[in-house]
This record gives structure tokens, sequence and C-alpha cells, in this order.
């Protein structure tokens, strides 16, 4: 009866709750689960206006998702790995938002989160106009065909026991997208598109190549006609030629058919040339965002110039001054207090330690967590 | 702009491209036939290549391997013998011999009461059964202690073996799949629960509890057929626990896999996941370990009846003609009396466990074509 009221409490008001002895808090403590609820809801909540929502198909406001690591003896998580801390993004119909990260900083998980893959610990998701946040299984089985992604591991993402018409073909027959007796024939044009022989509809996956199943990928996750596609690394397994190939592919299909994606790399060229604007992620939170030019040109954040001096420069004359980032990257499991860069960062300052920048945005679209710039 | 955007897609999609379709269609068959006719040259080569389902991959693997194929050559030749054979004889595996041959003996006494001398004819006339007889024309495998034939015991005595086998190994993997599955697919709290459950059923030492259990029918007077319906029970339900950790463990790493989660964003239902996808992968491990617990069922089938606590007489398994092996001079003298249900038994179980080991190196994938 006492916790009733006192959840209630905490998730109205961060407010804390009301003293209690010793013994009872500790006891509490083992049970609970690790996250405070006043630390999910810390921010105010405030939905996107009917412009926004108009402008661009996905919008999301301080996702989160972390994995329990530590559970108590009864299965509770008491301690957790956030791979995803508090990101919020937009991608506008049509267009491509790259995301870069050192491995491990949580890009794919952002990704699967976004879409409803993996369930999100806290955090809004706007999606074509229609608040999804806090869709079921169901109501999210309706959308999915609209919201599509290519997987980073193109070996493990196709079902071994399926033929490639069948696997590209399944989606098309769920959501009922050409008549039933028409399904091999658009599939199969489908396939000549991505730039494969139509003749390998009936062959399984463990006959092909690296690149010709990221085809098969492709062509799986466009046979449903989606809106928007999350590209998971779609080319970091392949080498450079195919890469390119891929790539203008991808920039072709993604004209014809007006597709919004996020695209998933740590390669940065990769990024620059696919991409209209640019989100750089560091274990678990968006540091940097803003239109490609301009973080390529004038970055704001130390983690994105440390990572663009790193990029090799084709002309010799144009020297830049590499900076090595010292150490190595934190645990997410165990990140650091205050920025989580400041480990590494060359312009690290006292307030960095204790107090986590601000994520705001400082010009049109170009947003940026640090203490270099004006917090307020 | 939403609308212009769908009539883009449509028009690259569908019907705007039906040219190279049927252009397509037009090249793929005449190739399947070209492989009769002379080959055409400009084809490339990987194309002509006979495609191979995983199953028939499967199959051509396992059809390799000598071991196997006389395992399953041996299976078949058991139960086709155990359950054609018997047709063509009249006698079953009660039918006792009583052409023992016969004697009759008759003692004369003779007494007189009053001066008169009467004699009297005591005849006794005996039909001996026809027990231990060795191999004869009329008894193949001679007879056992009882004077029933030997031959008949083994294959009736087949037919109950091999039938408890499959119907234990198919009770005993439903019950583990549908316990391992739930498991498996939910996760959490009802994993825990029944993962638990199979711990306990595991540790259970079962040779001393199925004692125990065939002790408390035997006590209860269950006899006949029912004796063998409860034996059935009793092995499943002390032989789903291995199947269960098994199939949960295969659907907990499927659940993982990145093309379950490929379903999972292409908003596929549930039952297509369940049935088209996770099924399917659990199947072959499924299928080995069915095999190879066939053989394992059979010997702990064998074994009760032995100790007299499986199948009770007079219904014949392997197991209990092997009882006979509790007389000294049996064992001594009458070899065809034990023996050939012995090499019955070994026979099963040996072939089973080939088989099993032909169908898991065949499911393998790492194995070469
Ligand atoms: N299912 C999971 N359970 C627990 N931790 C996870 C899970 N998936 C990912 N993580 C952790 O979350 C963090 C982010 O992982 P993620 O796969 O999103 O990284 P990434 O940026 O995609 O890396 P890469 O470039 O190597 O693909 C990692 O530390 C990883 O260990
Ligand atoms: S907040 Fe401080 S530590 Fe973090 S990136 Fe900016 S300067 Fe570096
Ligand atoms: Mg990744």
């Amino acid at each position: 009866m006492e916790e009733k009221t006192e959840n209630t409490q905490e998730s109205t008001s961060p407010v804390p709750p009301k003293k209690q002895n010793a013994f009872v808090t500790n006891a509490k403590k083992l049970f609970q689960a690790g996250i405070p609820r006043a630390s999910l809801q810390d921010y105010d909540k405030t939905p996107p206006t009917e412009e926004e929502l108009k402008e661009n198909i996905l919008i999301v406001n301080h996702l989160k998702k972390y994995f329990p690591v530590e559970t108590n003896l009864i299965g509770q998580p008491i301690r957790y790995l956030k791979a995803v801390d508090d990101v919020s993004l937009r991608i506008p119909y049509g267009k491509t938002l790259g995301i870069v990260g050192e491995s491990g900083c949580g890009k794919t998980t952002l990704g699967r989160t976004l879409l409803g893959l993996y369930g999100k610990t806290a955090g809004e998701v706007y999606f074509d106009g229609a608040d999804i946040t806090d869709f079921g299984e169901r109501q999210m089985n309706t959308i999915r065909k609209d919201m599509q992604v290519i997987f980073q591991d193109p070996y493990s993402s196709l079902s071994p026991r399926f033929t490639v018409g069948g696997i590209i073909s399944e989606g098309v027959a769920v959501h009922k997208i050409v008549p039933r007796d028409e399904i091999k024939d658009y599939v199969m044009a489908l396939m000549e598109r991505c730039g494969l022989q139509p003749q390998y509809y009936e062959r399984y996956p463990y006959e092909f190549s690296g690149g010709q199943r990221q085809r098969i990928c492709i062509a799986r996750a466009l046979a449903v006609k989606p809106k928007f596609v999350v590209c998971d690394e779609p080319v970091s397994a392949l080498d450079v030629s195919i890469q390119a190939q891929i790539l203008n592919l991808l920039r072709e299909l993604q004209t014809e058919m007006q597709l919004a994606y996020m695209f998933i790399s740590h390669d940065l060229s990769v990024v620059q040339h696919v991409s209209d604007s640019v989100g750089v992620m560091y274990l678990g939170s968006m540091v940097e965002c803003g239109p490609t030019d301009r973080i390529f040109e004038n970055p704001m954040h130390p983690y994105t110039k440390s990572l663009l001096s790193a990029v090799p420069v084709p002309d010799p004359r144009r020297k830049k001054d590499r900076i090595i980032l010292q150490g190595s990257i934190p645990s997410p499991a165990n990140p650091p207090s205050g920025c989580r860069f400041h480990t590494r960062c060359p312009a690290c300052m006292d307030i960095c330690k204790e107090q986590a920048p601000v994520y705001r945005e400082y010009e049109a679209g170009h947003s940026c967590a640090c203490h270099l710039y004006p917090q307020e | 702009m939403d609308k212009e955007n769908n009539n883009e897609r449509d028009e690259l999609l569908t019907p705007g491209t039906a040219e190279p379709v049927e252009a397509v269609n037009e090249e793929a068959k005449p190739q399947e036939t070209a492989e009769t006719d002379q080959p055409q040259e400009t084809e490339n080569l990987s194309d002509r290549v006979k495609v191979l389902s995983p199953a028939q991959l499967v199959a051509r693997r396992f059809f390799r391997s000598k071991l196997s194929m006389i395992g399953l050559v041996t299976l078949l030749v058991l139960y086709l013998v155990c359950f054609i054979g018997p047709l063509f004889s009249d006698m079953d595996y009660k039918t006792i011999d009583y052409n023992g041959g016969s004697s009759s003996q008759s003692t004369e006494i003779t007494y007189t009461v009053d001066g008169e001398t009467y004699t009297m004819y005591d005849i006794t006339y005996t039909e001996s059964i026809n027990l231990k007889a060795y191999p004869s024309a009329d008894h193949w495998l001679g007879t056992d202690e009882n004077g029933r034939d030997v031959l008949m015991r083994v294959l009736y005595g087949g037919q109950i073996s091999l039938t408890i086998g499959i119907v234990v190994v198919v009770l005993e993997t439903l019950l583990g799949v549908i316990m391992g599955g739930i498991a498996g697919y939910f996760g959490k709290w009802v994993d825990q629960i029944i993962m638990r459950i199979v711990d306990i059923f595991y540790c259970i030492p079962q040779m001393p509890i199925l004692l125990i259990c065939s002790a408390i029918l035997a006590a209860n007077e269950v006899n006949g057929i029912a004796r063998i319906y409860w034996l059935c029970l009793v092995l499943v339900f002390f032989g789903w626990a291995g199947t269960a950790r098994l199939v949960r463990g295969q659907i907990l790493s499927l659940r993982e896999q990145e093309f379950m989660l490929a379903e999972r964003s292409m908003g596929v239902p549930v039952w297509r996941k369940i049935f088209l996808h996770l099924i399917p992968n659990v199947l072959p491990l499924l299928i080995v370990q069915m095999t190879l617990g066939l053989g394992s069922v059979i010997l702990t089938e064998s074994t009760l009846s032995y100790l007299g606590l499986g199948v009770p007489i007079p219904y014949a398994t392997w197991g209990n003609i092997i009882q006979a092996l509790r007389d000294f001079t049996t064992l001594q003298y009458h070899f065809h009396i034990w023996g050939p249900p012995g090499i019955c038994i070994m026979l099963a179980v040996l072939s089973f466990n080939f088989v099993g080991d032909g169908l898991r190196d065949a499911f393998d994938p790492k194995m070469k074509k």
C-alpha cells in the first residue's frame, strides 16, 4: 500500500521520496530496478508540431535503451549498460541521416530501438505523422512494412532454409503488396533491379557471396515498398569496388522511391558521400548532429574534430593537424561521469568531469553537446 | 507529396519493368532443358549447377555415409521381419508346443481276494511339453523353458520393443518441444520455472526411480497390456527433460539470430515465425536426438523387462525373453534362447546410433557437400 503511493509520487514529480529507515531502503534496493524512475523522465515532454511531423518522416526524442547486465536473485536487473542514452534526431522525408561513431557506441542499438525491434527504455518516436511510442507488437506489425532495415551482417540475416525468392517474397505476401499471382514476377523484377540475376530465385543463401547476400537483403527490405530504411553498415563487410556498387544502388533507389535513410557507418568518407546530414555518436549519446557539409567543414565537438582529423586527406598541401585520441573507449556499462568524452578530450575542463553538457541547437539544424559552447 | 511518392514507387517495381521479367523467364527456361541437350557455351558455368535445397544436401550427405546406410538397412530389415514374419506362421508368442513326445506307462497289480485273483492295470498317459528344444525344422530357434517357439517370441517381442521405442520417443519429444519451446520463446520467469523443473529431472537417478515405479505398478496389480501403457508413460515422464533443454537452447540462440530479427522487422505474424522459421531450424537437431533416443529407450525397456519389471509375461519383449538367463543351465547350454533377442537388441541400438550419428553429420553445415 505504502509502496503504491510512493511510486505514483515518483513518476509524477522528481521530488525525492520521504525518508524511510535504513533497513527498508536497503531491502528495497535489493529488489529495485537500477534506474530511479525520475531519471527516465528528466525532460519536458514536448510533442513535435504539426509542421515538424509533416516535414520529417521520423522524429525521435530522448530515446534510451538500457540493457540489463546484472540481475538479482529473482531476475530483476540491478545494473544497466546504457547502449543508447538520450538520443534525439529527426529525418526529413526522402533524406539521409548518416550516423557515425566508433565500434560499440550504440549505432546498431539505436537503429533497432527506434524501429521497435528492441523495446525502448524511454523516449518518444514519431513516424510518418503518427506517435508510435506506445505501439504494441500488433500495431507495429501494421506499420512495419513502411520502416525497413538492412542488417549489418549479410550472413546471419538470411534464413538458411529459405530460397532467395522465398526470403524476398515473404514480406510481399504478408503485406499483400501485389496480388498473389504476380508476386514472382514482381520479386524477379526487383532482384534484377538490385543486381541479382532472376534465375537465383530458387537458390539458397549459402550459395552466395557477401556482396550478393547484401543485395538480397536490400531487395528484401525494398520489396515491401518502405518509406524509411535503416541501413546498418550495409557495406562495411564488402570490398571497395562492391561497396561503391551497393552505395550507388542505394542512392538510385532512393531517388526512384523517395526513400529516407538512416545510414549507419563508421566510415566517414562513405557517410559524407551519401548523407544529407550527419549525427556523431559517442558511448551511446549523440554528441553532434548537423548538415553534412557543416559537420565536415566546421565541426564543433572535439570528438568530431578528432574523427575528421583521422581521415586521410588526398591533398598533401592541405596539411591537417591530426588529433590523436588518448586512451581507449570506456565501457558503456560504466561510463565516465559528466561529459562522457572527458577521459579522452583534448580540451577537457574541470566542469566537464562533473556536469554533463546540454545537447542543444547552435545553428539551424546543427546541434552539439559540449561545455566549450554556451550552455543556455 | 506523399501520393506522388507512391506513384513513383509503383512505377519502379511493378509492370513498368515487365519487359525484363519476361525476358528473364525465357532465359531461365531453356537453361533447364539445356542440361540434357548440348551445353550452351555462353552460359555462366555456375548457373548450370543443379540447385539443391538444404534438405537434399542433407539427404545426399547421409546416403553417402556407409555406416549410416548399414544402420538404416538393418533397421528396415528388423522392422519388416518383426511385423511381417509372424504372418507366415500359425504359432504366436504364447503357443505352447505339447509335442514333447508321449509315453504311456502301465502297472499291473495283482491281488487275491477270497481265493480269486484280480489284476488291475494302472495306465498313466503323459504328454510332455516340448521345452528347451534345440533348433529344428519346426522351431527354427528352438523353444524356451515353457515350450514356446523362440523365433515367434523374438518377432512378437520385436514388435513390442520397437513400437514402445517409437511411441515413447515421439511422446517425449512432443512434451520436450512444448516445454522447451515455451521456455525458449517466452523466456523470463517462465523459462526459469521450466528449466528448474528440468534440472530436477536431471538430478533424479533414473534407474532406481524406474524400478520403484515398476514395483508400484506390480504391487497395484496393473497387468497385461495396461502395464505396457503405464511403462510407456513412465519412460516418457522421465525422458522429456533432455529434449526440452535442447529445444530451449536452440530457440534461445535462434531468437538472437539476425534473420529472426529480420522476420520481426518485416512484421511477419507469430505463427509464421514459429512454424516456418523456428521449428524447421530446430528440426534437424530433434531428428538426431530422436534417433539416438530410440536406441536408449529400447535399452531401458529391455533392462526393465529383463528385471521382470517391464513388459509382463506372457507378452514377449526382447528384454523379458533374455530373462531365461536366470536359469544356469539355460545360460550354459541354450544359447538359442537368449542369444537371438540379445543380438536383436544390440543390432537395433547400434543401428539407431549409426543412423543418428550419420544424420548429425549430414545436418552439420560445416561438413563438406
Ligand atoms: N542484446 C544486447 N545485450 C546487451 N548488451 C548489448 C546488446 N546489444 C548490444 N549491446 C551492447 O551495447 C553497446 C552498443 O552496441 P551496438 O551493437 O549498438 O554498437 P555499434 O555501434 O553498432 O558497434 P559496431 O560498429 O561494432 O556495429 C555495446 O557495448 C554492446 O556490447
Ligand atoms: S564537454 Fe568538455 S570534455 Fe566533453 S567534449 Fe566538450 S570540452 Fe571535451
Ligand atoms: Mg553495429
